[in-house]
C-alpha cells in the first residue's frame, strides 16, 4: 500500500492553519472538479484532495496523521504500525451515500466504519422505494457503430437478515443500442436496489463511455482519424484505402495537397439523427533518405525544385 | 447459467422522466428538482408540475449541479451560473474545432 501525503496533495505546509486547509480545498476542489475541468486525471486528483480534507479538516484525524511522522515520502510502501491510532477517537458518519470509496491508505488508518450509516427500513408498515444506481460502461467505439451486448458486473451493497452490510456481485446483460454517445444514459427500470416493503425496486442508469481508441478520437458523434500519407500522394494525388469503424473505404487524396488537411467524410461518424461525420485529417509523413537511393533522390529535390519552406517567415 | 439480455431506454434529448424519476436519480427531493427549474437550470417539457418531463441531458445536468453544490459548497445561483459558463466553454471549443476544419479544408 503506498503512503499518500495529504499535505503535499493539498499543497499546503505541514503547519498549515486549519482556515489555509479549508481554503486551499476551495481553491483546489474548483480547479479539479470533475465537472469543471478537462484535464485527464481531473476525477483522480478531485477524489486524492477529498481524501487529503477529509483527513486534514478534522483536528482528531489530523493528529493521528501527523503523529505518523514527516519522514514518509508519498507512493511509499506503507503499513500502519500497531496501535498506531491507540488514544484518539474518531467521530464517523462523513462520506454520504453518493461518496467516492477513499483509498486502501485512508481505511488502514481510519477503517471502512465512517461510510454511511445504513438506514434500518424493515420496521413494519414501511413502504421505500429502492435506491437508484449509477454506474459507468465501458464500451468500443465500433459497438456504437453496431450495437453491442455487454455484461456488466456491479458491487451492490446488500443488507443481510442479521442486518449486516455485505456486497454482492452482480451480472447483468445489458443491450448497448446503435448510436449511442459519450456521456450518454441508459435507464434500466427496477435494476436498482430492491425496494423496502411494497416499495418498487430503484432504476439503474449506466453511462456510456468509450474506450480510448488506438486510431480514433472521438467528440459527440463525430470521428477524427490521422492518416499519413506520402509525399507523392499529397503532391500528385491518389486513392487511397482508409479504416473506419464501419470497415475499410477507399478515400481520395486531392493532388496539390502540401500540409495537413482535414477532409470530411460524410455520415461515417457514429450513427443517429443526424448521424455523425468522420475526419480523416492527413499528415504528411517522409521517407527515411536510409538508402542511397533515397539519398539521391532528395539531393536532386534539393536541386531542382528550389523549394524555401520558409520564404514566409522574412529571412 | 444463461442470462437473459436486458434492453434499457436510452436517454438522450428527448423528455422522457418525470419529477419523481429525476429526483430519485439525483438521490434528492422533489423540492430541490423543482428548485432548479426555477432557477433556469432545467427545462422540462409540459406545463404542469405533475406533466414535467425531463430529457438525458436534464439528468446529466441535474447530477453535476447536485455534485456541484454538495463538493464546492455553492448555492443554486452559483450552481446555475458555473454550469451556463461550463456550456458555453463548451460551445465555444466546439465552434473553435469547426474553425479550425474549415480553415484547413
Amino acid at each position: 500500500m503506498d503512503f499518500k501525503d495529504y499535505y503535499k496533495i493539498m499543497g499546503v505546509a505541514r503547519d498549515a492553519s486549519q482556515d489555509e486547509i479549508k481554503r486551499a480545498y476551495r481553491k483546489l476542489a474548483r480547479k479539479y472538479h470533475p465537472d469543471v475541468s478537462k484535464e485527464a486525471d481531473a476525477e483522480a486528483l478531485f477524489k486524492d484532495l477529498g481524501e487529503a480534507y477529509a483527513v486534514l479538516k478534522d483536528p482528531e484525524k489530523r493528529a493521528a496523521y501527523d503523529q505518523l511522522g514527516a519522514g514518509w515520502k508519498a507512493g511509499q510502501d506503507f503499513q500502519p504500525p500497531p496501535d498506531w491510532d491507540a488514544g484518539f477517537e474518531f467521530s464517523g458518519g462523513f462520506a454520504g451515500a453518493d461518496a467516492p470509496p477513499y483509498s486502501d491508505f485512508f481505511e488502514s488508518l481510519f477503517g471502512r466504519g465512517f461510510t454511511s450509516a445504513q438506514r434500518d427500513g424493515r420496521q413494519a408498515g414501511i413502504h421505500v422505494h429502492g435506491e437508484d444506481h449509477h454506474a459507468k460502461v465501458l464500451i468500443d467505439l465500433e459497438d456504437a457503430y453496431r450495437g453491442a451486448a455487454r455484461s456488466i458486473s456491479l458491487r451492490a451493497p446488500e443488507l443481510d437478515s442479521t442486518g449486516h452490510v455485505s456486497t454482492r456481485l452482480r451480472t447483468l446483460n445489458v443491450k448497448i443500442p446503435k448510436g449511442v454517445k459519450q456521456g450518454q444514459r441508459i435507464r434500466l427500470a427496477g435494476q436498482g436496489s430492491p425496494g423496502i416493503g411494497k416499495g418498487q425496486a430503484g432504476d439503474l442508469y449506466l453511462e456510456i463511455e468509450f474506450n480510448p481508441h488506438s486510431l480514433y478520437r472521438v467528440e459527440g458523434r463525430d470521428v477524427y482519424l490521422e492518416l499519413p500519407v506520402a509525399p507523392w500522394e499529397a503532391a500528385l494525388g491518389a486513392t487511397v484505402k482508409v479504416p473506419t469503424p464501419d470497415g475499410p473505404v477507399d478515400l481520395k487524396i486531392p493532388k496539390g495537397t502540401t500540409r495537413r488537411r482535414k477532409l470530411r467524410l460524410q455520415k461515417r461518424g457514429i450513427p443517429g439523427e443526424p448521424p455523425g461525420d468522420l475526419y480523416v485529417e492527413l499528415v504528411i509523413t517522409l521517407p527515411p533518405a536510409e538508402s542511397d537511393t533515397a539519398r539521391q533522390l532528395y539531393q536532386k529535390m534539393q536541386q531542382d525544385l528550389a523549394y524555401n519552406p520558409r520564404s514566409k517567415l522574412g529571412v | 447459467m444463461a442470462r437473459k439480455t436486458i434492453t434499457g431506454v436510452l436517454l438522450d434529448e428527448r423528455a422522457e422522466l418525470s419529477l419523481t424519476d429525476l429526483s430519485r436519480a439525483c438521490s434528492t427531493s422533489t423540492e430541490w428538482v423543482i428548485e432548479l427549474v426555477h432557477e433556469g437550470v432545467l427545462e422540462p417539457v409540459g406545463q404542469q408540475q405533475t406533466h414535467w418531463r425531463f430529457s438525458g441531458t436534464s439528468l446529466k445536468r441535474a447530477r453535476a449541479a447536485r455534485r456541484l453544490q454538495h463538493d464546492l459548497n455553492i448555492n443554486l445561483a452559483g450552481v446555475a451560473l458555473a454550469l451556463d459558463l461550463i456550456d458555453e466553454i463548451e460551445t465555444m471549443r466546439e465552434r473553435l474545432r469547426r474553425f479550425e476544419i474549415n480553415d484547413e479544408t
